[in-house]
């Protein structure tokens, strides 16, 4: 991943120094006084790819949803490139924060494919062919732009799923965000987004329980459970760690070999 | 995943001189249409003819068959049951119809729904065989329908294949473990059904909600070009109704 990160610090120019995202203390509580986050630190440089996981229910969607102002933290502060998150600053932190979730039929909500591209950027006041040249591109970089006129319902779901990850991509982000991206693919859409994301310059947060694919895309991982971040390091030392994976409900798939996995990884 | 409520069953995907007219002009087209035909007295018999000449003209060029028009003809139904009961429930003299005792004005008042029900209804069906049910939101949008309005007809179209989706796996579920309803106590379940059914689509809405917070929506949605609509356009989708006017014009001055 390093050939991503000088590649990446080389492309961008504003507020080149300040770290894709900055958490510090972030502690939250649901209205029903059920407590999710439990003061979490997380720094993420630019270009940088972390996996985040996490057994089910340990608060890894309530963080998501802090990186864009959806919940706001009952104590402690999130920065996206060095801007704190907060009311004033919120459309530039959602055009900041590109989130994918799980379900595309949820992320993709316009009549066609083009318009659901074009719906992150025409938010942001984008129009004509500034708004056209943002939508080709981000479907170009998916690997989706024959299918600019198609409704959603008439693609498969691994069409879908890249379709959501242009949709974010349109808004030009400082930090993509994907919740569970390799959820209810078949193997051969799998191994395509896998490559797209491989392509993409830019700084990557993955949320998932798939261990293989973290491995796979992102060469640091940090483990979330009960509300804290309980682990950070490179993927493949913690992949070969049995015993804090075990810990932490988190489970490698049969038969996969973590050292082959490290080895392949260096 | 089964293809069963792909495609949407009146649109036909073509390129006929209908189709490249934008939806609001035909709308207008039609309405107007519309108008001339339930304005038109129901005796004018000839009149009516010549308002199926003029459909049977716009039919050819959009190259739809008698065979097409014809089965989607159902949505009519109520309105043929309520005209044939006209002629029994209506008071006035009495006159012999096929060998029955009927009201003279329930007839003749029967017989003019049913024609003016069945061009309107044809008249729609052409529109809507050649506008697709997203270009129709458009159309409605354009005409100046309320933004909330174009919003929720908009989701309705996009989600109504996600929720059938839906209720299709819970029928196959509860089939799967060899559940038919039967009897009335069966609707229990069938409630239930359809309360989960709810709740999922609540949650969805919900969800989707957040998917369009996180990319950037303040409550209105981003309106898409405005193409300026060529003066042809109009001429050529609003002589149908002129037609038609011209029709009621010249068998007025007949009568």
């Amino acid at each position: 991943m390093t050939d991503a990160e000088s590649q990446d610090t080389d492309a961008v120019t504003d507020s080149a120094h300040e770290p894709s995202l900055a958490m510090s203390g972030v502690a939250y509580a649901y209205p029903d006084g059920h407590q999710a986050l439990f003061g979490v630190d997380l720094l993420i440089k630019q270009g940088e790819r972390v996996a985040l996981l996490g057994p089910n229910g340990a608060g890894k969607t309530t963080l998501v949803l802090h990186l864009n102002g959806i919940l706001t933290p009952g104590a402690g502060v999130v920065h996206v490139g060095g801007l704190e998150v907060a009311k004033p600053n919120l459309t530039e932190i959602r055009r900041r924060v590109g989130i994918v979730f799980q379900d595309p039929d949820d992320q993709l909500f316009m009549p066609t494919v083009r318009e659901d591209v074009a719906f992150g950027p025409a938010n942001l006041g984008l129009r004509g062919s500034e708004l056209a040249k943002r939508v080709e591109s981000a479907l170009d970089a998916v690997g989706m732009a024959e299918f600019a006129d198609r409704a959603p319902h008439h693609l498969s779901f691994g069409q879908r799923r890249r379709v959501a990850v242009a949709t974010v991509l349109s808004m030009e982000p400082e930090i993509l965000v994907l919740d569970e991206p390799s959820s209810n693919l078949d193997p051969a859409s799998r191994r395509e987004l896998a490559e797209i994301l491989t392509g993409l310059p830019i700084t990557l947060l993955m949320v998932t329980h798939d261990l293989p694919y973290a491995a796979q895309l992102c060469s640091r991982s940090v483990i979330l459970d009960e509300g804290t971040i309980v682990a950070d390091r490179r993927t493949g030392d913690l992949l070969t760690d049995a015993d804090t994976l075990a810990r932490h409900r988190l489970e490698l798939p049969f038969g996969f070999d973590p050292l082959a996995a490290k080895a392949a990884m260096q | 995943m089964g293809g069963a409520g792909h495609g949407h069953a009146v649109y036909r995907e073509r390129l006929t001189p209908l189709h490249v007219v934008p939806s609001h002009v035909k709308l207008v087209a039609v309405v107007s249409f519309v108008f001339v035909v339930v304005a038109t007295p129901g005796t004018w018999y000839p009149a009516f003819a010549g308002y199926l000449v003029i459909l049977c003209v716009v039919g050819a060029i959009a190259r739809l068959t008698i065979g097409f028009v014809v089965p989607r003809l159902v949505v009519e139904i109520p309105f043929v049951i309520f005209a044939l009961l006209l002629p029994f429930v209506a008071k006035g003299s009495q006159i012999e119809f096929l060998g029955m005792s009927v009201s003279e004005a329930g007839l003749l008042a029967g017989v003019a729904l049913l024609m003016k029900a069945t061009l309107s209804v044809i008249a729609s069906i052409v529109f809507a065989s050649t506008t697709s049910p997203r270009e129709m939101c458009r159309g409605l949008e354009r005409l100046r329908l309320p933004q909330i309005m174009v919003q929720i007809l908009t989701f309705m179209l996009r989600y109504v294949d996600v929720v059938g989706g839906e209720l299709r796996r819970m029928r196959i579920a509860r089939e799967s473990r060899a559940f038919t309803a039967r009897h009335l106590g069966h609707l229990k379940v069938l409630g239930h059904s359809a309360g989960a059914l709810f709740i999922r689509s609540y949650e969805r809405g919900e969800r989707v909600h957040l998917a369009m917070l996180s990319r950037g929506y303040t409550g209105t949605l981003p309106v898409m070009e405005q193409e300026r609509v060529a003066t042809s356009m109009w001429l050529r989708a609003l002589a149908v109704p002129a037609a038609a006017l011209a029709v009621l014009l010249g068998s007025w001055a007949f009568s």
